[in-house]
């Protein structure tokens, strides 16, 4: 057990390298661009004076590594900003001040998180069943003509972007048949029935191209360990197809299932940011847009980081999960 | 790479087997699988669209970029005059609303921008993957956790979120497909790096490459003669399933308005205002979607099939007890026919494996 | 083929009963109308050389082909039940609970996620209506009869925390679990080493003198068989090309094959041979004192770092002379492979010192283990042999080619073979091809890292003999790395047993073999099958003494 939890350490900090190296890229890449920062950053309609202003909150007279330290200060211990009249604490953990509408981006991104996480954990409780299900009926079915149809559809379920099943999703649903109204976010604490019902489709365009890209792997993986030796032991001994399927397959396919969950982690992410903009959902996705079309590079700074905060945890999250699945990777 | 390929060709004549270069078995296996066919056969449509797409519009008459004002209703907000979306001699899929620009000579441009960009970006992962993942498997201890760490970073980053924000803040003089293939590229080559260093370590333990050593090669021979063929397999997989990943994270970005930027048409961008005007007429919604569909589908069925022609064993075994017979048996003659392999390997003493397992293990640590 | 003996004694006693089977794969036919009985609690040894489908035979008693679109054909009743027309319900009925099967590699036949305990009580409930605690109970039970010591404990450890011979006892224990009247064994020690070999082989010796429970050995090693079996069937090519009691099959073979087969075998107790034609390079032979080609003082090599360092060579000291053989045995994990690569050059030691020494050398080459990963498949054979005189700077096409096609012709390939690819070629004419790329570099040793061990005992034969010329015609020294004992006493003029990095015993093979003075040694000696059953007997004896003792 003791491996396990040097194991688990060991994945710790590496984590924490990883956050810190990734806020040093973003950090470097948004305020070290060439030009004037000062000018981008305030966007393209600013006067003269508020250039000024966004250059000295910036302290961009600074060397760069001071800019770093003061950045990482805000977010580790908060900072104080003086917008010309007042001083403005902002606590920890502060991304900085969003341009339009001095904003503080730590509170912009929390008011919008509910939304996303709504979106995506939803999305991936269905994607999990629907993908792994379809992969378990798949290798279960194999040769049949229900793999061969379930194989069909998962390959056009994989070459679906997200943004045309959404679209598709809504214009039919929504549009056409009048199914559902077009969506509109509701609080889970107002009203969870309606916060279901909203997030229906959302939730559908989101989840059936990563459902495909699961029930794929897991066929593939189930198929992998049904050729295996071991398989072939319990087929001598008797076992029934059932419990062949069931226990002994779908187990082998159980580490991959929850690496890919981790990997596909980011990809759902972007994936949220178009299923947010198509269907209006207030979340971190549209604000990320909407920051980026604005060029308010705060915003866009304190929402990769965000994003990249949770992939990174959710990729820890899986690889210790992944080493309790399949535990020869800790003696590894 | 080629000269052995060169050397099989002409071995290949005089000898009943079929020789071991890899092109010959690929192709062989390559045209065994009927879907994998029709989706060759499709790209390669949909490559020569994009090729002559000048010549295409040109046959048509018309230009991606030209506005038609007259085709345009005004009073009903934008919506072509004419049915179906303004469909005439003229214009074979009707026009764009509102610019009344030629829906097919975009759809067909549209072709070009979405391969070029997607293909573009592929190269550039390979290329960092492939350099990044045999330094790190080659170099010493500390460049591959160098390395390996940074790869790990990347691989972290999440794409869509990535590019959204660095496409924000690149000026738009810089060539925008261009961007965006550079963006893709230099964001997402983690993976790719990650499966060459996995492929090299494995190759690197490989008894032919000791061999290689004890002959007297140096270090860098014996990557280009011994290695760098032995990756050509798994990295030309990984890159047939990131070109069709790369299309749909184009689509993506275009569609969000950061990616390739009006003028330049793109499917993506095609796709924004589809829910605003597909009453109007359907194929707003339908030929970009569809376009992409077909294309990312036919490189996917095409990736699956590259990676069976070129991994047969792994095919293999994922097709055992599929109960299509002639499948199923043309399976069991080859393994029939590599049982005395099969055989010989399975009478291999442990000692191999714990040699390589330590051997692993230095590796890795 | 007249020599099958098919006694059909009274129906009631007959346990297996081969009529006639065939199974093809395609065009392939691995078993060719094999016919054979076998008695309730005797035991049947399906001995021959890869290929032979004697592995078929196993899976065919358990019905194991069924649906996977193999042509099977002929009868084959177990246990009264008609194999090919028995429904699926019967046919379950008899796998595992009528016969067994244990299988050669004991990690992959269990499944990795389950605690073994499960996976035995898993098995047993499918044919027990028990509950679950009822059928844990008893995988306890069967695991504690197999000699696993503190049963209930490590029934709870998954397959990769058991040691292989571990491992093995474990899918015996889930093989008793039902109490079947049958084993098939399908080589159920190849995966093992010697020492592990022997305890599995004398557990089944046990088992089957307690419970009476009939046997089907496979195995390609006559020694194994010789051990545990009454009866032997000797296949070839899907047929049967002898078939008897032991002592007659092994004792007076009548057919060429099983002449040839037993006479490539190599034996522990026979002394070296050396043609006559060794006159001036054999060491003994020569007065004035050999000169030493490779010296190795105090080799050590570790691996990994911090707590799991380990050394896998530790204070190695030895010297090779010119024109004789070191023989280097010992089991997995002894160090011998790490040895051997830190002789050529390939690793570098921990520490110590190897004279002449500075990485790799043209004068010291490797014949590598596995025929298969040694040769770049992509590169024709050719090109391969030829790397070691381009690396030395030949240019001229026309000598590379010709020097080639000598050293093909003299390792018994063709000259025109320069063009061929590996795949090609079968494992001893690969083999073949790896040590004409040694001699290419007109070495002065050649380390053999386990040359003949992927090979059937007839190539095995054959390569042994072709190096042996060699040696005497080059003056080579060979340093020759095996876990087989036999084979290493064979080509061998000196040896150093090997265990857990160190040396145990070094000294001319014939008094390491004849009057060994290491305990390990000896219990090593005493492991090796033999071919006489009697003196299996004998050693089975001697085993039971060095464990009680």
């Amino acid at each position: 057990m003791s491996g396990f939890g040097g194991f688990v350490l060991r994945r710790g900090v590496g984590t924490v390298i990883t956050l810190l190296a990734i806020s040093v890229i973003v950090y470097v890449v948004f305020f070290v661009t060439p030009g004037n920062v000062a000018q981008i950053t305030c966007g393209p309609r600013c006067s003269p004076e508020q250039v000024h202003q966004v250059a000295q909150q910036l302290r961009l007279d600074d060397p760069l590594y001071l800019r770093y330290w003061h950045f990482l200060q805000g977010i580790l211990v908060g900072q104080d900003y003086s917008t010309g009249t007042s001083v403005e604490h902002c606590s920890a953990p502060c991304l900085g001040l969003s341009y339009q509408g001095d904003q503080q981006v730590t509170q912009l991104i929390l008011a919008k998180l509910p939304v996303s996480l709504s979106l995506v954990f939803g999305a991936m409780v269905l994607w999990l069943i629907l993908g792994v299900g379809t992969g378990v009926l798949s290798a279960w079915r194999r040769g049949r003509f229900t793999e061969r149809l379930l194989t069909g559809i998962t390959l056009a379920g994989v070459a679906t972007p997200v943004f045309v099943i959404g679209l598709v999703l809504m214009i039919v649903v929504c549009g056409q048949l009048q199914l559902l109204p077009f969506p509109q976010y509701v609080s889970l604490t107002d009203d969870p029935e309606q916060w279901a019902w909203n997030l229906l489709l959302p939730w559908l365009s989101l989840a059936l191209i990563e459902a495909a890209t699961f029930a794929r792997l897991t066929r593939a993986s189930m198929l992998e360990t049904l050729a295996e030796d071991h398989i072939r032991t319990f087929r001598a001994y008797g076992v029934g197809e059932r419990s062949i399927i069931g226990r002994h397959a779908l187990r082998g396919a159980f580490a991959p299932i929850i690496a890919l969950n981790a990997n596909n982690v980011g990809s759902a992410v972007g994936g949220a940011v178009l299923t947010e903009t198509l269907f209006g959902l207030p979340g971190i996705g549209q604000e990320l847009v909407h920051a980026v079309n604005v060029v308010d590079l705060p915003v866009v700074v304190g929402m990769v980081l965000v994003i990249g905060f949770f992939v990174v945890i959710a990729n820890a999250v899986a690889d210790v999960l992944y080493a309790v699945a399949d535990r020869r990777v800790v003696l590894a | 790479m080629s000269e052995a390929l060169v050397a099989s060709q002409a071995a290949g004549t005089d000898v009943s087997v079929p020789a071991a270069s890899g092109a010959r078995q690929f192709w062989r296996r390559l045209r065994a699988q009927r879907a994998a066919l029709v989706a060759a056969a499709v790209v390669a449509l949909l490559v020569l669209v994009a090729l002559a797409a000048p010549l295409l519009t040109a046959i048509e008459g018309q230009d991606p970029f030209t506005y038609h004002p007259s085709l345009i209703d005004s009073a009903r907000g934008g919506v072509p005059t004419g049915s179906f979306g303004g469909i005439t001699g003229d214009h074979w899929l009707g026009v764009e609303p509102q610019t009344g620009r030629d829906l097919f000579a975009r759809l067909v441009y549209g072709a070009r921008v979405s391969l070029g960009v997607a293909l573009g970006a592929t190269v550039v992962q390979v290329l960092i993957g492939v350099v990044v993942g045999v330094a790190a498997a080659l170099g010493s201890r500390w460049v591959d956790q160098l390395l390996s760490r940074l790869t790990e970073i990347i691989v972290a980053m999440p794409l869509m979120i990535m590019s959204l924000a660095l496409l924000a803040i690149v000026p738009s003089s810089f060539p925008r497909p261009l961007l965006v293939a550079l963006v893709i590229g230099l964001i997402a080559w983690g993976n790719t790096a990650k499966i060459v260093r996995a492929q090299t370590l494995t190759l690197k333990q490989l008894d032919y490459v000791s061999a290689a050593r004890l002959s007297g090669w140096g270090t860098w021979r014996i990557a280009r003669r011994e290695l760098l063929p032995g990756l050509a397999a798994p990295v030309i997989t990984y890159a047939a399933l990131l070109v069709p990943m790369n299309i749909t994270v184009e689509a993506a970005l275009s569609f969000l308005g950061v990616g390739v930027k009006p003028p330049t048409p793109s499917w993506g961008q095609m796709l924004t205002a589809a829910d605003v005007w597909y009453q109007a007429a359907p194929q707003y919604l339908l030929l970009p979607a569809g376009a992409l569909f077909v294309t990312v589908l036919s490189l996917t069925v095409l990736g699956d099939g590259i990676r069976t022609a070129l991994d047969p064993r792994a095919a293999s075994r994922l097709r055992i007890g599929t109960g299509r017979k002639g499948e199923a048996k043309a399976d069991a003659s080859t393994k029939g026919a590599s049982g005395k392999d099969a055989g010989t390997k399975g009478d291999v003493r442990t000692e191999g494996a714990t040699t390589k397992s330590t051997n692993s293990k230095e590796a890795t640590s | 083929m007249s020599s099958v003996d098919v006694s059909t004694g009274v129906s009631a006693d007959v346990l297996v009963e081969v009529t006639d089977l065939t199974v093809g794969f395609g065009s392939l036919r691995a078993v060719d109308g094999l016919s054979f009985t076998l008695e309730k609690g005797a035991a049947l040894g399906l001995v021959g050389e890869s290929g032979s489908g004697k592995s078929t035979v196993a899976s065919a008693l358990l019905g194991l082909h069924r649906g996977t679109g193999a042509d099977v054909g002929g009868s084959v009743r177990v246990a009264g039940i008609d194999v090919q027309e028995a429904s699926d319900a019967d046919l379950g009925r008899l796998r595992g609970g009528k016969a067994a099967m244990v299988f050669q590699d004991p990690l992959s036949s269990l499944d990795p996620y389950y605690a073994i305990g499960d996976q035995i009580a898993e098995v047993y409930r499918v044919h027990a209506r028990v509950s679950r605690r009822a059928a844990r109970a008893r995988a306890v039970d069967v695991l504690d009869r197999v000699g696993i010591p503190d049963a209930l404990r490590r029934s709870r450890s998954r397959p990769h925390e058991f040691s292989g011979g571990m491992r093995q006892r474990a899918l015996i224990a889930m093989a008793l679990a039902c109490e079947p009247e049958l084993l098939i064994a399908d080589e159920p020690t190849t995966a093992l080493d010697v020492t592990v070999q022997a305890q599995i082989l004398d557990l089944l010796h046990t088992l089957r003198e307690e419970t009476g429970l009939g046997l089907l050995l496979v195995t390609h090693d006559v020694g194994v068989a010789a051990e545990s079996v009454d009866e032997i069937l000797v296949m070839r090519h899907g047929r049967a090309v002898e078939h008897g009691p032991v002592g007659t099959v092994l004792g007076a073979p009548a057919e060429t094959y099983t002449q040839d087969l037993l006479g490539a075998v190599p034996r522990v107790d026979a002394r070296r041979v050396r043609s006559e034609g060794s006159s001036g390079s054999s060491p003994e032979a020569s007065s004035a004192a050999p000169e030493v080609v490779l010296e190795a003082t105090g080799l050590r090599r570790e691996f990994g770092r911090g707590k799991r360092a380990f050394a896998a060579v530790d204070d190695v000291s030895l010297t090779v002379h010119r024109g004789e053989t070191l023989g280097i045995v010992g089991e997995s994990g002894s160090g011998k492979t790490t040895l051997g690569r830190m002789l050529v050059g390939l690793l570098k030691p921990t520490a110590g010192e190897i004279k002449p020494g500075g990485g790799v050398r043209p004068d010291v080459q490797m014949v590598f283990q596995d025929p298969v990963s040694s040769l770049n498949p992509r590169r024709s054979v050719g090109e391969s042999i030829a790397d070691p005189l381009r690396a030395r700077g030949e240019r001229d096409e026309g000598r590379i080619r010709a020097r080639v096609r000598e050293l093909l012709e003299r390792v018994g390939l063709e000259g025109a073979h320069y063009d061929r690819y590996p795949h090609e070629f079968s494992g001893g004419q690969r083999q073949r091809v790896g040590i004409a790329r040694a001699l290419a570099a007109d070495p002065r040793v050649i380390v053999c890292d386990e040359p003949v061990s992927a090979l059937d005992v007839t190539t095995q034969a054959q390569v042994v003999a072709l190096l042996g010329e060699l040696q005497r015609e080059l003056g080579l020294a060979l340093v020759f790395v095996a876990h087989d004992l036999a084979v290493v006493r064979q080509v061998s003029d000196r040896v150093a047993v090997m265990r857990r990095g160190r040396i145990v015993e070094q000294g001319p093979a014939d008094e390491v073999y004849d009057s060994p003075q290491d305990p390990y040694t000896k219990e090593l000696l005493a492991a090796v099958p033999a071919l006489d059953p009697e003196v299996a007997a004998q050693r089975r004896a001697v085993r039971r003494e060095l464990a009680t003792a």
